[in-house]
């Protein structure tokens, strides 16, 4: 189920067209089987994966994360997650490129320690610059900062992802009024990435204007990861339903009640 | 001939080429990017791409994240 053509239209990301708004990570899975039933219960179509060194001379035959996540089915959206400098993204970057047959969407992370992962938004301009030089369509991990926003978005970057909250922690969206600043001035779409714990912040983050959701950890570390990935898939469409269909204003005093006061026995 | 494989240093005996390699850590076929002392080698090369004594070889692969 997706939204009614009626009411919206799809999200353009360079050049390509999704019906599915909430993307989904693939880290932290038991195992592969899960992971391809999450990311097929979430209804998303763009998947990111990460790329790492391949375990030499150990079991050539274990299974390959892209055989159950398809690239002819999804939109492999790879990370640079693990660099803390521009140099070792834009070389993850060229890498995936390579790997995914000339695929050139990738989704820029660099980030500043390894205790927060907060992003560090020097480096991830200067990759930024790079990775758009050389033809990559670039989605980036970013920090709220309205004004870094804009700058990437001037760079070139296809998509602006601004954390709601720290990267696995959970808290969902910490400043709802900074991702709002960068919403209002975006002219490429705004994707909340990092910080979702559960559906209610998902469908916060698509309310407030956001074009779609990253969602890893919060399905990855529940319970029942297929079934919170069902649920993250109706919250992000509840929630952009509710954006497009306009909510009621916020009245601090007059009280209206929805039953008639008119009829009533007492009195 | 000595290589630097994904960090390690291994010996490999019989391999001129990338293709060789790849076929010698049993990975022919298998969805994989290399990159030779940090340039890019595409699929289309790792025939013709002679590797030598030295070589800082990379080998990756896609796995789960986010």
């Amino acid at each position: 189920m997706s939204i009614d053509s009626r009411w919206d239209t799809p999200l353009h990301i360079a050049g390509r067209t999704f019906t599915s708004r909430l993307l989904v990570g693939t880290g932290k899975y038991r195992d592969l089987e899960e992971t391809g039933a999450a990311v097929a219960a979430s209804g998303a179509e763009i998947v990111t994966v990460a790329v790492r060194r391949s375990n030499i001379g150990q079991n050539p035959d274990e299974p390959n994360l892209l055989d159950v996540i398809s690239p002819e089915r999804y939109t492999i959206l790879p990370n640079t997650a693990g660099c803390y400098n521009a140099r070792d993204a834009v070389r993850t970057c060229q890498l995936a490129r390579e790997l995914l047959d000339g695929h050139n969407l990738v989704k820029l992370e660099v980030l500043g320690n390894d205790h927060t992962l907060y992003p560090n938004v020097m480096e991830t301009l200067s990759a930024a610059r790079t990775l758009v030089e050389d033809g990559f369509d670039v989605m980036v991990y970013t920090s709220d900062d309205p004004i870094v926003a804009a700058e990437l978005e001037s760079i070139g970057c296809c998509a602006v992802m601004p954390l709601g909250s720290l990267i696995g922690s959970g808290h969902g969206l910490l400043n709802p009024h900074a991702l709002s600043l960068i919403i209002d001035n975006a002219r490429v779409p705004v994707l909340v990435d990092a910080g979702i714990g559960t559906p209610s912040d998902a469908a916060m983050a698509m309310e407030l204007g956001c074009d779609g959701v990253l969602v890893n950890s919060a399905i990855a570390h529940a319970r029942q990861p297929i079934l919170m990935a069902s649920a993250m898939k109706k919250a992000v469409e509840a929630g952009r339903e509710a954006r497009l269909a306009e909510r009621m204003g916020r009245k601090t005093y007059a009280a209206s009640p929805s039953s008639p006061t008119e009829g009533l026995i007492t009195g | 001939m000595q290589l630097y494989i994904n960090g390690e240093t291994r010996r490999v005996d019989q391999v001129s080429n990338v293709a060789d390699l790849i076929a010698m850590l049993s990975l022919t076929g298998r969805r994989i990017a290399v990159e030779v002392n940090e340039s890019i080698v595409p699929r289309t090369r790792h025939a013709t791409t002679t590797l030598n004594e030295g070589d800082r070889v990379e080998i990756v692969h896609a796995i789960g994240g986010g």
